[in-house]
């Protein structure tokens, strides 16, 4: 049997005055963490508020833990957590304050995990939060989150603007959530070396379209690059699922996502030497795919 | 459980890769002896902070080299293969021989050459 899907979306389209979220499909699976990556803009945060029924979608159908949203948000919520930069926290009052008060409302609120959260990230429960930096505001705002214990937590740029002490501190409590298999996590970020690590999938979206989404240990082994050396004047063979061809002197390279040895074969048999068939990071990897979805949609415009 | 590994970001190879080599490292050093209890997937992700799929994938690829057996519902164990230690050091000094080879290849070097190289090496270990 295929495990349970912690979220769902299918044809979720969303039209806005200068911006589409189109025909968006995801899925993930229970137990585990998703990295959602997209420049500024491409429709992250749109994408969360429609998970978190914060915004209604024109089309589409979305499952949160089961639920229909928006239909069946409020049962849905119990069990979501969700944290983005505009969450509002009171100024004038403390950390403890906000931990008691997210208390009273949610049953799972967790003492112990709340204290050693606050120590972990290096915050006073007893500062009012008007003394607290950026980053640890934005902690602030995770620990609220994460003390619930919720089933599915969805995290809008967790890491963002944290120093690289603060982003290894957030990463790591992302992890520890998955110490238990009923929990998930979805968070996005323009940042891919922060998603690489941790993340069982990865979903690549860009000017509101999602270009990939994947499990990342298929991603990293689909894409390849493979560097040749050529007589001069080398003609370049048609290769399949070639989506960049670099050709310099007597030095090239190809870029493909569905690497195989129909690459190097056809590049031989042409008549040039492989110097190398190399792995690509994620950010090499996101950078291609969005340059060919723009070109390809350019294409189909012009 | 604490992080048994040592994981580099600037290594450039995939993270499974590192995986399996610090896991075989464990077994070749005797930390992990033949029959030991390895940690589960989930264990070990949350230990390393490295993802599910990252490691789901380092013990498939080293069940398939026979390094580990894997018992439905109780988990994953260190083969007990006769000498599983040094048979894995062997394999690895087999590996840079390979690379060896390759690179004298591409060099155009011929075979009599690289014996060659290779025993005046040993002969300079030696004195």
């Amino acid at each position: 049997m295929s495990k349970q899907l912690a979220i769902q979306l299918a044809g979720v389209s969303k039209a806005y005055p200068h911006f589409r979220l189109d025909s968006i499909d995801l899925q993930l699976e229970q137990g585990s963490i998703m990295g959602f990556i997209g420049p500024n803009g491409a429709g992250k945060s749109s994408t969360l508020r429609i998970l978190m029924g914060l915004i209604r979608a024109d089309q589409g159908e979305v499952r949160v833990l089961g639920h229909r949203v928006p239909d069946e948000q409020v049962a849905a919520r119990w069990d979501i957590g969700f944290a983005s930069e505009d969450m509002r926290l009171y100024q004038s009052r403390t950390l403890q304050w906000h931990m008691d008060f997210v208390k009273s409302i949610y049953p799972g609120w967790d003492d112990d995990y709340a204290a050693a959260l606050a120590r972990r990230f290096d915050t006073r429960p007893g500062q009012t939060l008007k003394g607290f930096s950026h980053g640890q505001r934005v902690k602030a705002g995770l620990l609220l989150v994460l003390a619930r214990r919720p089933k599915l937590l969805l995290l809008d740029e967790p890491t963002t603007g944290l120093d690289p002490v603060a982003r290894k501190e957030v990463l790591n409590e992302l992890m520890d959530v998955l110490q238990d298999d009923g929990r998930s996590v979805l968070f996005s970020s323009h940042n891919t070396k922060d998603v690489e690590q941790v993340s069982d999938q990865i979903t690549f979206i860009d000017r509101g379209r999602v270009i990939a989404s994947q499990d990342k240990e298929t991603f990293l082994e689909r894409w390849r690059r493979v560097r040749f050396s050529a007589a001069e004047n080398f003609a370049m063979p048609d290769l399949p699922d070639v989506v960049e061809t670099r050709l310099n002197g007597r030095l090239g390279s190809v870029i493909t996502g569905r690497f195989d040895t129909r690459i190097t074969d056809g590049l031989q048999n042409a008549g040039a030497t492989i110097q190398g068939v190399e792995t690509m990071t994620l950010e090499e990897i996101f950078v291609t795919e969005v340059e060919a979805s723009r070109a390809e949609v350019t294409g189909a415009a012009a | 459980m604490d992080d048994p590994f040592i994981l580099s970001q600037s290594d450039g190879r995939p993270m499974y890769l590192q995986i399996i080599e610090q896991v075989k490292l464990r077994i070749s050093v005797g930390d992990w002896p033949p029959g030991f209890a390895l940690p589960s997937i989930r264990e070990l992700a949350v230990a390393t902070k490295v993802s599910v799929i990252t490691v789901k994938r380092a013990y498939q690829e080293l069940e398939n080299e026979g390094v580990i057996v894997t018992r439905q519902g109780k988990g994953s164990f260190v083969a007990t293969t006769d000498k599983l230690g040094s048979r894995l050091r062997e394999q690895e000094m087999e590996e840079h021989l390979i690379k060896a080879i390759e690179i004298a290849r591409s060099e155009g070097l011929p075979p009599d050459e690289l014996v060659r190289r290779l025993q005046s090496l040993l002969q300079g270990r030696k004195k």
